[in-house]
C-alpha cells in the first residue's frame, strides 16, 4: 500500500528564517508518527504544511496522494488538526463545543448522535456532557479539542503537542486514546517535546534546525546508539559536574533525575574511567554501565551531532 | 543600592524564621468548592521544593496565596517571613514569581522586557540600567536586545522571564510550570540555572509536570484534592513505596479513575 503521507524534499522559509530545510520522510496508513525536536526545530511548520496551511517553497508534500499545494479542500476533508492552541469556546459546555465542531464540518445531523456516542465512550466526557468548557482541567480541555477534532470522522489526525502542561496521569490516559484510534484506522502524526511519549510511537523523525537529524522506530534509534554509556548515582553531582566534563575519556555528561549520564570516548575501559572520575573528584565512585535512553540519543543527536545513527 | 523595596528584604531587625514558606491548615474555598484543605508544611531556606500535583488539584491556588494575591479563607501561612494574611504587601516586594504564561510582554523587545520589571520593581533607574547590561550579557542576548520578545526561541524567553524574575534580588522564587513545552535540553540548562539560583542560597519553590525534574529537587509534596498527600526526599518516596521513578509514585498516588475531574 502507498504511504498516506509523503513528504519530498520540503523546504520552507519565513523571511531570512529556513524554518523547514529539505525535509523528507513517509508515514505509513495506520502509524502512529511522532515529530521530535526542541522548539524551533520546524515540527509546527511541518504539521501547517500536512494541513494544507501552509504551501511549501519547494519540494512536495502529498496526502493520500493528494498534493497540499493544489488540493486544500479535499484534504481537509480527511484530516483533523489539533493546533497548539485549540480554541474551544469556554462559555458553551461540552456538549455544545462538539456540535459547533460538527456543524463547521457539516457532518449530517442524523449522524451525530452515533458519533458523539463515540466520542463519548473513549474520551469518558460523558458524564461532563453539560459542563462549560471553560470549568474543566487541562487534561479533560485536551480530550474535548480531540474529540472535536475527530467529529468529521478524519483518516489522518495531526496533532501539535497535545500534552504541553497536561499532568502525567492525564497524558497516560491521552495516549491511551490515541492508541485506540490507531488500532481503528486512523493514521496519527503528533508532535510532543516528552520523550516517554515519543517511545510510544511507530516510528518518529528528530528534527532540529528544520531538518531531519534521524529517523525510524525508537528501539532502533535507541539500539542504533553504541557509544558506552554510565550511570553514576550520586544527588551530589547532578547539577556540578564540571569536574567531571574535563577527565580524559568522558565524551559527554548529562543529568538524569538523581544521577549522571557519562558517555566515553568509548576506547577506554570502564575501570579506568572509573578511576580517572574518582580521581578528579577525590574520592571512589562506582560507574554503572547502563543501555541509553531515547532521551539520551535525542540529547546526543542535537549537542554533539555525532551519534552513529542509521 | 538603594531602592525603596530594600527597606523590606534586607532588614536583619525584621522577624527572622529558619523557613521560607512555613503553611498551618493553610485553606481555601471559593463557595462549596475547597481548593486548599487545610495544607500544613514547611520549606527550609535555601531549598528546592517540588510542588507537585495533577491539573486542578490546588497548587496554582496555594501559590497565589503565598505569594500575597490570593487571601485565604483559615488557615494562614508565612513566606520569607512575612504573613501573608496580614503582610502581603512585602511579601510581594520579597519574592519572585515566574509562570509559563503570563511573565513577559511578547510585543515588548528584549531590553524593554527588563527595563519594565525593573520599573516595577521600583529599582532606581541606573541599576536597572545596570542589571539590564548584565542580564543580556548572562543570557547571551546582546545581538537581540532591540528584538521583539515575541522572536525568541520558547527556551530563551523562559530563560529571560527567570532572569526578570530575579532583577529585584528576591529571598524565594515561585515557579509555576517553568518549563513546559520546552524540550530536554533546554530543560536541562533550566535546571542548571535553577541549581545555581538555589547555591546563592535563595529558595525555589517550583511545580512542575515533568517527573524527571521533581527528581532534581531537594524535597517534593504531592498535591490531591486539595490536600498534601505526600511530602518527602525524592528518595525517601521512592524507598517508602518500593519504586523506582517518581514517574511511578506520582501515578500510583495520584492515577485511577478516583481523580476528582472524574466524577461529575
Amino acid at each position: 500500500m502507498t504511504p498516506l503521507i509523503s513528504v519530498d524534499h520540503f523546504s520552507k522559509s519565513y523571511e531570512e528564517v529556513r524554518a523547514v530545510r529539505d525535509l523528507t520522510f513517509e508515514v505509513n496508513r495506520g502509524e502512529l508518527f511522532g515529530l521530535i525536536g526542541p522548539d524551533g526545530a520546524g515540527k509546527t511548520t511541518t504539521m501547517r504544511t500536512l494541513v494544507t496551511l501552509l504551501r511549501p517553497d519547494t519540494g512536495s508534500v502529498t496526502v493520500d496522494g493528494m498534493d497540499v499545494r493544489t488540493r486544500m479542500k479535499d484534504i481537509r476533508a480527511i484530516t483533523g488538526y489539533m493546533p497548539q492552541r485549540f480554541s474551544l469556546y469556554p462559555d458553551l459546555s461540552v456538549e455544545q463545543n462538539i456540535r459547533f465542531f460538527a456543524d463547521l464540518f457539516a457532518v449530517p445531523r442524523e449522524e451525530l448522535p452515533a458519533r458523539m456516542d463515540r466520542l463519548y465512550r473513549f474520551s469518558r466526557l460523558e458524564a461532563f456532557s453539560r459542563r462549560l468548557a471553560g470549568r474543566l482541567s487541562g487534561g479533560m480541555k485536551q480530550k474535548l479539542a480531540l474529540s472535536c477534532t475527530l467529529i468529521h470522522d478524519p483518516v489522518l489526525l495531526v496533532l501539535d503537542e497535545p500534552t504541553t502542561g497536561v499532568d502525567p496521569v492525564s497524558r497516560n490516559e491521552f495516549w491511551e486514546i490515541l492508541h485506540e484510534l490507531r488500532a481503528q484506522g486512523v493514521t496519527i502524526v503528533v508532535s510532543t517535546p516528552y520523550m516517554d511519549e515519543a517511545m510510544k510511537c511507530d516510528r518518529i523523525v528528530i528534527m532540529h534546525d528544520g531538518a531531519s537529524l534521524a529517523q525510524g522506530s525508537p528501539r532502533d534509534l535507541v539500539a542504533s546508539m553504541t557509544v558506552p554509556m554510565y550511570a553514576l548515582d550520586d544527588r551530589d553531582l547532578v547539577m556540578n559536574f564540571s569536574r567531571i566534563e574535563t577527565v580524559p575519556g568522558v565524551r559527554s555528561v548529562q543529568s538524569f533525575g538523581d544521577s549522571l549520564h557519562i558517555t566515553s570516548d568509548g576506547d577506554i575501559l570502564p575501570e579506568r574511567l572509573q578511576s580517572a572520575i574518582g580521581g578528579a573528584l577525590g574520592r571512589d565512585v562506582h560507574l554503572r554501565p547502563i543501555s541509553p535512553s531515547l532521551e539520551d540519543v535525542f540529547i546526543a543527536l542535537i549537542e554533539e551531532g555525532g551519534v552513529h545513527v542509521l | 543600592m538603594s531602592s525603596e523595596h530594600l527597606r523590606f528584604t534586607g532588614d536583619p531587625a525584621l522577624p527572622a524564621s529558619e523557613f521560607a514558606v512555613s503553611a498551618t491548615d493553610l485553606t481555601k474555598r471559593f463557595g462549596t468548592f475547597t481548593a486548599v484543605d487545610a495544607i500544613s508544611f514547611t520549606v527550609r531556606k535555601g531549598e528546592i521544593f517540588g510542588f507537585l500535583g495533577a491539573n486542578g488539584a490546588g497548587k496554582t491556588t496555594a501559590i497565589r496565596m503565598f505569594c500575597g494575591l490570593l487571601p485565604p479563607t483559615s488557615g494562614t501561612a508565612n513566606v520569607a517571613g512575612y504573613n501573608i494574611r496580614t503582610q502581603s504587601r512585602y511579601i510581594k516586594q520579597t519574592i519572585g514569581y515566574m509562570s509559563q504564561k503570563f511573565s513577559l510582554y511578547e510585543d515588548l523587545t528584549v531590553a524593554q522586557n527588563i527595563e519594565f520589571y525593573g520599573g516595577i520593581y521600583g529599582l532606581t533607574r541606573e541599576h536597572i540600567a545596570r542589571k539590564t547590561e548584565q542580564l543580556l550579557e548572562e543570557l547571551q542576548l546582546q545581538d537581540r536586545r532591540n528584538k521583539l520578545t515575541a522572536s525568541l526561541p520558547l527556551g530563551w524567553k523562559q530563560r529571560l522571564a527567570l532572569s526578570v524574575s530575579l532583577l529585584h534580588d528576591p529571598s524565594i522564587i515561585f515557579l509555576d510550570e517553568p518549563t513546559g513545552g520546552v524540550d530536554p535540553i533546554s530543560r536541562r540548562n533550566f535546571w542548571r540555572i535553577i541549581y545555581e539560583i538555589a547555591g546563592s542560597g535563595k529558595t525555589v519553590f517550583v511545580t512542575t509536570h515533568y517527573m524527571d525534574e521533581a527528581e532534581y529537587c531537594n524535597r517534593l509534596s504531592i498535591m490531591y484534592r486539595g490536600r498534601i498527600i505526600e511530602i518527602g526526599h525524592p528518595g525517601e518516596l521512592k524507598e517508602r513505596y518500593g519504586l523506582d521513578s517518581m514517574q511511578d509514585i506520582f501515578i500510583h498516588l495520584v492515577g485511577g479513575d478516583i481523580r476528582p475531574e472524574n466524577t461529575p
